[in-house]
């Protein structure tokens, strides 16, 4: 991908793109511990206690309920009243319960104040660029930035800072987009074409272009971002929705645990205290990831921000993991924009020389890339070196669609190349006639995928250029590693069936759509999701649009139209089309982070129940007449724990923090690893099913050797 | 001491099992599919069917439909059942001349045989006449089974790749359940029982005088008929009291081991014909390998448990396991197996008194219970049961492999996972709330035969069988009072238990069912994603090894907390309560 240096000069220079997973220009990751964030974050926790906004989140809402429960208990004891909930626990281990327990919904609340204030930070950085301008109208006079209506066109000139998102309708300038794309290389905006769309905030350099602006005041792309990563528009997504009714439902059944044990208890004689049922309640119900769930989500989306990469809905970064199919266009996707020459091919007696120096004529004057490369093939074949026109008494012919050939008048010689039938007719026309190898080969260039361009001098024609398409470095090991992923690639091109399948072939691609057009597009699309599958697709076109909203998942270049903008559901501000690889990843970490606690948070249950149960009913049914026994019950503390109340207080200190251990695991995600589905589990259940299961025996454990042992419990 | 000939007869029986499943599989396959037999002429009897309840074989319902089907099929079953116990006074066939049901039991009875629990607070043969056992018990246990048999099929036509959005017609597939499957295979195994010495006869009691010289009567009745479906069925209300430790019932080794069979046969071989339907034999086998796994560990755990015995036989001096409310003609494997056969089974037939068993020995069948009875579970629940615990696997394991969950190509959305919850806790929250209802109240306290832990065992036990539509029970616990007098005069329901009980298995059968019917509902006609090697396969080892976790997770935490207070207890300690 890098290192290419045939870009053409009108492309998009942001669109060389960093290798996945390695860190390209990306926004600052910022450090976990930053102390702003970490102290807002913790006054923000405070603030988060709020009952009205914890009651959205059933598991930390009973962890607060039961936290205010414990106090009011304690409160009680620590005024010398009689209260029976207490039994005879003594006031210490009430408090110590209850501040643990506001402990646990305080880390919860941290964990989601410290993704939001990762995001806000960010949100920062942009807000700063939303600098109050003054816009100038094409009719005359001038308005705030802020009041620009839909629809209204402005001027900007070299030095200004386009006040709101638009397209170009005339003139053409050169852009620093860098405040949105962190890319400081300046990109080219011009009307009509694809690269029309202008975004606010951004300045132009040189020129001047006039802009119809194309936002409502304060819709702006820049407010859009702003909103999405502080998270204030952000919405639970649908797993989101469904993980939390499996975790409510959880909770529920944990709390009828817990209440239909104290009549159990009862019934055997043991005595239950508030404080400990409360504390086996928080204990079993799955804290850790009720704790983490926002954050992760709010942490997903600022992953894709820190990759340049504009989600409109949390929705659609969900969507991402479970791409199927993959649309990519060929040019400039799959291949360099612009096809180079390979070959030269002389007819029957005609040296290589001849020819290369006749093509090399013909293309010194030509600034396509086309051309460009005939010069260097000429040179790194043959030697043949450049030479200046300029002294000699040269006309350069340029192309024109109705020639469909381009060369140069040099000394009463004619050298012209071109399509194959264009130059035969010229031939004719000059009184000659085209060999039939001419035809031959021709044929077999297009036969094999690339495009032949016959080269004529006179009546004579010496011969052909093959110009091949040529298969951007490292696309083969991506689409391996989508394959891996379980995703299809299918290459989209304008290219008849027989190119696009030479290409296909050597770039990797599983499959491949020819003489697309928007219409072809659209009905693969349709024709993928009537299969139950998922389509994603890149594209920057007006005419991508459809397919761009029809996809599941529509990534659209930033440096493309503002219709293709709009219809996508991302943006990609790199303009990277392959860029996908990582929003698939982005989307699938998000998604296996979920579970992964998840199963994490409910494995350790079982350790907690070693921890709890014993303790409870450590006296339960012991033989009568003696005091201090311990019932059959004792012989299942495995973990030795110091006394009952140290082996509760144990649990919950356990259980509180776990969260902030796992805050950073959280905002990074689980890492995906392209396994293939099964190995995958295996290997997350094994880690966390299986860790999640023993950790906290060894976890409670070492947390009593404190509580017990130093404190004394 | 376990010993090599018992493993033999285990390992023997899980092999037949094993060998039965796709056979019974592929025959219930055709039968549903059926369309052929309906057209032949063999389905005369079927189009009769149609005719009378004026149903178009081809009409389609939505789950709502269906349900609504569901419900008034057992409604109506309800209230005949009732109606038929509440005024056994004045029908025929009644030699022993027994009174009308009081309201309470006859509550209870009814709820227990219409959610295919059979939960018997009552004795059959000193309570009911030989009419309420053939037209208001053993018809229920035809239609109970067929019930469920057709919300299985429903349910499973939910999951697979149809294009329809609907889910069958329940009359259709209740018809042919009742037609093809059960009639035929209940007809054939009372045969065989008949001819292995079980009674069937409508003669009054045979009176004869012990070899001690005691006046005695023995009541006889048609028992083979009712015993073959109480089996397939996975019914479990046995004819007499002590059910299938009766000779009358189970007279031999080899009939000991039919009958088990015959429990287990329909929800294993649903398995298969789930993996047919849906197009893909190994989900079906990764299914019934789940639950084999299950059974196979509990069953290994009781043998041991019981041959071992418990501390308190020790501290008596008494080797040689636990054979005490065992019959020798079965032995310890042959009870062993029948108990976890039971329990995993929503049936609830019992060889021997499950209150004598050890304290882990007796863990096991509650535990067993406590998974939501999905180890194959009842004819049809089992299998619906076991459906909803793989969707919770599926949600959290697919999320683990990073993509939105999906089972069988459908996605496992918000509605689902709700929907799930409902189905799969309702069941353990029935109990535990029931169990704290009872264990707190003296309405309760009055059920309870023993004392100490025995006595919440009991307890648990009751209510633990009634909402998973078990229907075994730890013998003490008794909801209808007795005295030893002629015609049954004087006997009484303890009301709150016959109630509590009562609406605990018909909430514990209907919720999940109508839960589950609503999942296939939205499932149906949804587009099934083709799979791909980033979809996660659920026919194999590592997810079945993930649903025997999620399954053990789930019973696990719910009840721990009231298995320690009654089984564990007493396996732990040798001290003798009260």
């Amino acid at each position: 991908m890098t290192g290419q240096t045939l870009a053409p000069p009108q492309h998009d220079p942001s669109a060389a793109p960093g290798e996945p997973g390695r860190d390209g220009p990306r926004r600052r990751a910022r450090s976990l511990l930053e102390p702003a964030i970490l102290t807002t974050a913790l006054l923000d926790a405070l603030r988060k206690l709020d009952p009205r906004r914890m009651v959205r989140n059933p598991v930390m809402f009973v962890v607060e309920v039961g936290a205010l429960l414990t106090t009011l208990v304690w409160a009680v004891q620590a005024l010398g009243g009689e209260i029976a909930g207490a039994g005879d626990d003594p006031a210490w281990y009430t408090l110590t319960v209850a501040v643990w327990l506001w402990l646990t919904a305080i880390f919860g609340n941290f964990a989601e104040a410290i993704a939001e204030g990762r995001g806000r930070a960010q949100a920062a950085t942009l807000r700063a660029m939303r600098r109050e301008t003054l816009a100038t109208l094409r009719d005359g006079g001038a308005k705030p930035a802020g009041e620009l209506l839909l629809g209204d066109v402005v001027v900007v000139a070299a030095g200004e800072t386009i006040p709101g998102d638009g397209t170009v309708i005339a003139g053409i300038a050169s852009v620093d987009e860098s405040a949105i794309t962190g890319e400081s290389a300046p990109v080219i905006r011009e009307a009509g074409g694809d690269r029309s769309a202008v975004t606010g905030g951004t300045q132009v350099l040189s020129d001047e272009i006039v802009v119809e602006i194309t936002q409502r005041p304060g819709e702006s792309f820049l407010d859009r971002m702003i909103a999405l990563v502080e998270g204030a528009s952000r919405r639970k997504t649908p797993n989101e929705i469904a993980l939390g009714i499996l975790l409510a439902g959880l909770t529920l059944i944990f709390l009828v645990v817990v209440v239909t044990l104290r009549p159990f208890a009862g019934y055997a004689g043991t005595a239950t205290s508030i404080a400990t049922l409360v504390s086996l309640l928080v204990a079993l119900i799955p804290t850790t990831i009720g704790a983490l769930l926002s954050a992760i989500g709010i942490a997903g989306m600022d992953r894709l921000v820190r990759r340049n990469v504009l989600a409109l809905s949390g929705r659609a970064v969900e969507a991402s993991g479970d791409v199927d199919v993959l649309l990519l266009d060929k040019t400039g996707t799959i291949t360099l924009g612009n096809r180079q020459a390979a070959e030269f091919v002389p007819m029957p007696g005609v040296s290589e020389r001849e020819l290369a120096e006749a093509a090399q004529l013909a293309s010194l004057a030509d600034e396509t890339p086309e051309g460009r490369s005939i010069v260097v093939l000429a040179k790194e074949r043959l030697g043949i070196r450049g030479r200046e026109l300029a002294g000699l008494d040269a006309r350069f012919v340029p192309f024109t669609a109705q020639t469909r050939m381009s060369g140069v008048d040099l000394g009463g010689v004619s050298v012209r190349k071109g399509a194959g039938d264009a130059i035969e007719r010229w031939i004719e026309a000059a009184g000659g006639t085209a060999p039939p190898a001419l035809t031959t080969a021709i044929e077999r260039i297009a036969r094999d995928g690339g495009t032949p361009l016959a080269v004529a001098r006179d009546d004579r024609a010496l011969g052909v250029i093959h110009l091949k398409d040529v298969v951007k470095d490292g696309m083969r090991q991506r689409f391996d590693h989508l394959r891996a992923m379980g995703i299809r690639t299918v290459m989209v091109t304008g290219d008849n069936p027989l190119t696009a399948a030479k290409i296909a072939r050597e770039a990797g691609v599983d499959d491949f759509l020819a003489e697309a057009t928007p219409e072809a597009k659209l009905a693969l699309i349709r024709e993928h999701q009537a299969g139950g599958r998922m389509v994603a697709m890149t594209g920057d076109g007006t005419n991508d649009a459809p397919a761009l909203a029809q996809a599941d998942v529509g990534v659209a270049m930033n440096s493309g139209t503002h219709a293709a903008r709009e219809a996508g559901n991302m943006v990609d501000l790199d303009s990277d089309p392959t860029k996908l690889i990582e929003i698939v990843e982005v989307g699938k970490q998000l998604l296996i982070t979920r579970g992964a606690l998840t199963t994490f948070s409910i494995a350790n249950d079982v350790a907690k129940y070693f921890a709890i149960l014993p303790a409870i009913f450590a006296a339960s049914y012991a033989a009568s007449g003696d005091e201090t026994a311990t019932g059959p019950l004792d012989a299942l503390d495995v973990m030795d724990l110091g006394s009952p109340r140290s082996a509760i207080v144990s649990a919950i200190v356990f259980n509180a923090l776990v969260i902030p251990l796992l805050v950073p695991l959280a905002l990074r995600g689980v890492r995906f690893r392209p396994l293939g589905a099964t190995a995958l589990l295996r290997r997350n259940l094994l880690v966390y099913g299986l860790g999640g299961l023993i950790a906290p025996f060894v976890g409670i454990k070492l947390v009593d050797l404190v509580v017990h042992n130093l404190l004394g419990a | 001491m376990t010993t090599a000939q018992g493993w033999l007869q285990v390992g023997l029986f899980c092999a037949l099992l094993t060998a039965l499943t796709p056979l019974l599989g592929a025959y219930m396959h055709k039968v549903f599919r059926g369309d052929a037999i309906l057209a032949s002429s063999a389905g005369r009897v079927e189009r009769g069917f149609y005719r009378i309840l004026r149903v178009d074989p081809g009409e389609e319902q939505d789950w709502k439909a269906y349900a609504r089907s569901v419900l008034v099929v057992s409604l109506g079953s309800w209230l005949l059942l009732y109606l038929i116990l509440r005024t056994q006074g004045i029908h025929p066939f009644n030699p022993a001349g027994f009174s009308s049901g009081p309201a309470d039991l006859s509550f209870n009875t009814a709820s227990s045989f219409v959610s295919n629990t059979n939960w018997q607070f009552y004795a059959g043969e000193t309570t009911l006449s030989n009419f309420s056992q053939m037209a208001g018990l053993a018809v229920q246990n035809f239609v109970s089974a067929a019930v469920g048999i057709a919300v299985a099929i429903a349910v499973i036509r939910g999951f697979s790749n149809r294009s329809l959005s609907t889910l069958g017609c329940f009359w259709v597939d209740f018809t042919r359940a009742l037609l093809y499957v059960l009639l035929p295979i209940a007809f054939a195994l009372a045969l065989l029982f008949v001819s292995q010495g079980v009674v069937q006869s409508l003669a009054p009691a045979r009176a004869f005088t012990s070899l001690e010289g005691a006046e005695q009567a023995i009541a006889l009745g048609p028992v083979a008929s009712q015993e073959a479906i109480k089996l397939l069925g996975t019914n479990g209300g046995g004819f007499f009291n002590v059910n299938s430790a009766m000779p009358f019932e189970n007279p031999s080794g080899l009939v000991n081991v039919v009958q088990m069979l015959a429990i287990l046969a329909i929800p294993a071989g649903l398995t298969a014909t789930f993996g047919r339907m849906v197009g893909n034999r190994r989900q079906g086998w990764m299914i019934y390998g789940a639950m084999f796994a299950f059974f196979a560990a509990a069953v290994a755990i009781v043998y041991a448990a019981e041959a071992h015995g418990s501390p308190a036989q020790h501290l008596a001096g008494i080797a040689g396991g636990n054979l005490e409310g065992k019959e020798t003609r079965f032995g310890m494997p042959g009870t062993s197996l029948f108990a976890v056969v039971t329990t995993v089974a929503s049936c609830g037939a019992v060889n021997a008194a499950m209150e004598s068993l050890t304290g882990i020995g007796g863990a096991i069948p509650m535990a067993n219970m406590m998974t939501g009875e999905v180890i194959f579970g009842g004819v049809g629940s089992g299998l619906y049961s076991m459906l909803m615990f793989v969707i919770l696997a599926v949600f959290v394991a697919g999320l683990m492999v990073g993509r939105t969950p999906e089972l069988l190509g459908k996605k496992i959305g918000a509605r689902e996972v709700k929907l799930t919850m409902i189905g799969t806790l309702a069941a353990p929250l029935l109990a535990l709330v029931a169990t704290a209802a009872a264990i707190a109240s003296g309405h309760g306290l009055r059920s309870i035969h023993n004392g100490g832990p025995q006595g919440f065992s009991e307890t648990l036990y009751a209510y633990v069988s009634q909402a998973n539509n078990n229907g075994s029970a730890f013998a003490g616990y008794t909801g209808f009072v007795q005295p030893n007098a002629p015609g049954n005069a004087g006997a009484f329901g303890l009301t709150f238990a016959d109630l509590l009980g009562g609406g605990a298995m018909l909430a514990g059968r209907f919720l999940p069912l109508v839960a589950v019917l609503a999942i296939a509902g939205a499932l149906a006609g949804r587009t099934a994603h083709p799979d791909g090697p980033g979809t996660l396969r659920t026919d194999t080892a590592t997810f079945g090894a993930l649903t025997i976790g999620t399954i053990l997770l789930v019973a696990l935490l719910t009840f721990v907390p009231a298995l320690l207070l009654g089984p564990v207890v007493q396996g732990l300690t040798d001290r003798m309560f009260r």
